[in-house]
């Protein structure tokens, strides 16, 4: 993974400095409350229900071990000793007191971790699929440039105060697992007749507007990514619009614009940069940054491992894990593994120190010290040889971590809802540990298969319910929380904005409305391989609303 | 309100007008572009210096025709959070070669000047930051790494000796 030189370290070093100083300027009453926010939020700060909560980058969901202890001792030692885990690859923490946050920068700057951009209206965490560098189904690994994107739009002077706030997300694998087209700008890494470059989606996006996003372009090489990304960022800071924050997104400016003219004035403006306003990003600064993402030198092993074949014959529990948590690796008798965050009772997404140590040993001595977040609010633990699963999973079954379900009905993706977050409208996170209790058996879970089910608790739709292949939305009618349901959603290759199904339910209600779906898709499916979001394709959403509302 | 450029606070002689008729008057005026854009004949023909001020709506590039006659641009944050100023900014200095004075005018906090520096802004209309505290603001980083207007090196070009 890459590593810090002395011109990374001493920004980082920098902006603690400039941040105590903002804080201490804020303190003493010299800066206004209203002048200090946007400053805190570029910094990860925020004023949340109870208490002012601090969000770390963890740029693309790269984490090694030391990172990863220093989040446990942060967890311990200015929080209540937990962390939850962001859809955006990210890390908050909850109860941090603001007089306490500079020093956790300083902490933080000593792992080469940061809080910059990771809220406000700028460029923020740049995301990527979480199997990364490991995965069988990529081209190439996007992280190096993940990390050139981040190195970029660090204080980038033009684009800080733009009209909202700017995501994107890059993958290279043909199944998009970063949602590439649900953000601001999803890259797709293609390599055409060798030269290496990118697919441009535009103005994609969730919120109480979701789009997919527009391709602006079929391919543009990386040598000139960085000034094609400053012509798209220069034409929305001139013309997004700021008179109205909730339309104030890239995604309002190409569907307002259309995506024939959005596309004409990038190219316009593309074109007409001179010499002089090129990056010219170096052939030595990207060799030089992807050299930190050369493979590890893991030890060749056989395609199928014995002691792993042998495992699942005596332990059904951990065969059902081995089913759903492992994603196929590149090299031969290796695999990633998934640390679900999402036990059944739980809180998606949540870690405790105690947790986060056992990932941070797990990767030492069995993952090449190679861990990632999921924005799917999970970690990665990147390349486990198959001979070592079942010692790691024995060891994340003691830490609550082993829970079989990574893609299945209870791997939900959950805002704080109303219990933490002073937008929400309705609770998240009681309605989806009740769902996930209607659907405790694993063995039914592993039948049911691939489900991705997302709630938010309110239009903001922080926990991406529009893009779940079932979606719940929480909604305040007279002082009453309901749940609206959304069928058809997803945010693979095949993005698509999930439909409303009819009227919201009362909160007993849903899970086992949930269950007579799930019971019909069971029934409508022609072999078990067929997921639901396949049958759901192939058959449309009646039969779904149908069973949905077929209460006695 | 003090102007300050080049590190020190500079007495402002310039008058902005906001319908272009001043009268007599031997310092230099700055009008709205518009005004400039409509009937630029009659200031030119004052012989005085001439600046211009935009708006975060306006259009820098309408500024092509006038640029050699203008000693001074100024652009307008009528809210800090408003960030259009920054690539008006860009593209006077670094698409259309401007090389005179460019002013932030309006709401400019002591917290966006570096920003506003390396996007090309030479001096600064404000009662929010004092001298002290905008140099302190213009050394609060020691690289960066993007080009930009300033032509500071880029981290990029300097990890590589370029």
């Amino acid at each position: 993974m890459y590593r810090y030189d002395e011109f990374d370290a001493q920004l980082v070093r920098d902006r603690v400095s400039q941040f105590r100083g903002q804080v201490e300027r804020r303190l003493s009453g010299e800066l206004l409350e209203d002048e200090f926010k946007p400053l805190r939020l570029q910094n990860g700060v925020y004023l949340q229900l109870h208490a002012y909560m601090l969000r770390v980058a963890i740029p693309y969901g790269q984490l090694d071990p030391a990172k990863m202890r220093k989040l446990a001792h942060i967890a311990r030692k200015y929080d209540r000793g937990y962390g939850h885990w962001t859809t955006r690859q990210n890390v908050q923490f909850n109860w941090v007191a603001l007089k306490d946050i500079p020093d956790v920068l300083e902490e933080l700057a000593e792992v080469e971790m940061h809080a910059i951009q990771t809220s406000g209206n700028c460029i923020r965490n740049v995301t990527s699929d979480h199997f990364a560098g490991a995965t069988a189904d990529e081209i190439l690994d996007p992280r190096p440039w993940c990390e050139i994107i981040r190195q970029w739009s660090t204080f980038h002077p033009e684009f800080a105060f733009l009209p909202r706030k700017f995501k994107i997300a890059v993958t290279a694998a043909e199944h998009d697992r970063a949602a590439i087209r649900v953000h601001d700008i999803g890259l797709h890494m293609r390599n055409v007749d060798g030269v290496v470059g990118f697919e441009v989606h535009v103005g994609g996006g969730q919120g109480r507007t979701p789009h997919i996003a527009a391709k602006v372009s079929d391919f543009v090489p990386e040598s000139e990514i960085l000034d094609y990304l400053e012509a798209i960022l220069r034409v929305y800071n001139r013309f997004g619009r700021r008179d109205n924050k909730y339309k104030a997104r890239i995604k309002i400016l190409v569907s307002e614009t259309g995506e024939a003219e959005f596309t004409r004035l990038v190219e316009e403006e593309f074109a007409a940069q001179r010499e002089s306003e090129k990056i010219a990003l170096p052939q030595a600064e990207i060799d030089r940054i992807t050299a930190y993402f050369t493979p590890p030198a893991l030890p060749e092993k056989p395609a199928s491992s014995d002691a792993f074949e042998r495992a699942k014959a005596a332990d059904p529990t951990f065969a059902l894990w081995a089913e759903a948590n492992l994603n196929a690796h590149k090299v031969a008798g290796y695999a990633s593994v998934t640390a679900s965050h999402k036990p059944v009772g739980g809180i998606a997404g949540d870690a405790t120190d105690a947790q986060m140590d056992v990932l941070a040993d797990l990767a030492d001595a069995y993952g090449q010290g190679d861990i990632r977040v999921t924005h799917a609010q999970n970690v990665v633990l990147a390349h486990i040889a198959l001979d070592d699963a079942y010692a790691v999973y024995t060891a994340l079954d003691k830490a609550g971590l082993a829970a079989p379900n990574e893609s299945l009905i209870s791997d939900m993706i959950v805002c704080p809802g109303l219990d933490y977050c002073n937008l929400a409208n309705a609770r998240s996170i009681p309605i989806s540990q009740e769902i996930a209790r209607e659907f405790a058996s694993y063995e039914d879970q592993a039948d049911i298969g691939q489900l991705h089910l997302n709630i938010s608790g309110c239009i903001n739709a922080c926990g991406h319910h529009h893009v779940g292949h079932i979606g719940i939305l929480g909604v305040d009618r007279k002082g009453e929380e309901f749940y609206q349901i959304t069928f058809g959603g997803r945010a693979d290759e095949k993005a698509a904005i999930g439909e409303i199904a009819g009227p919201g339910l009362r909160a007993e209600e849903v899970p086992t409305a949930l269950r007579r779906v799930v019971e019909r898709y069971r029934g409508l499916r022609i072999q078990n391989s067929e997921r639901f979001i396949d049958v759901l394709e192939r058959v449309g959403t009646d039969p779904f609303k149908e069973a949905l509302y077929a209460a006695d | 309100m003090p102007l300050i450029k080049d590190n020190e606070v500079r007495q402002n002689t310039w008058i902005y007008v906001e319908d272009g008729d001043v009268g007599a008057t031997p310092n230099g005026i700055s009008v709205p572009l518009d005004v400039l854009l409509d009937d630029p004949a009659p200031l030119y023909a004052r012989n005085t210096p001439l600046g211009v001020r935009l708006q975060p709506e306006d259009d820098p590039l309408d500024l092509e025709p006038h640029l050699d006659r203008l000693d001074l641009i100024e652009v307008s944050f009528p809210k800090y959070t408003d960030g259009r100023g920054y690539s008006q900014a860009q593209l006077l200095r670094r698409r259309m070669g401007y090389t005179g004075e460019l002013r932030a005018v309006g709401h400019v906090l002591r917290d966006q000047l570096l920003y506003m520096h390396r996007s090309g802004f030479d001096a600064y209309v404000t009662d929010r930051a004092g001298l002290p505290s905008v140099m302190e603001a213009m050394d609060e980083f020691s690289s960066f790494y993007q080009p930009a207007a300033d032509r500071a090196q880029s981290v990029f070009a300097a990890r590589h000796g370029l």
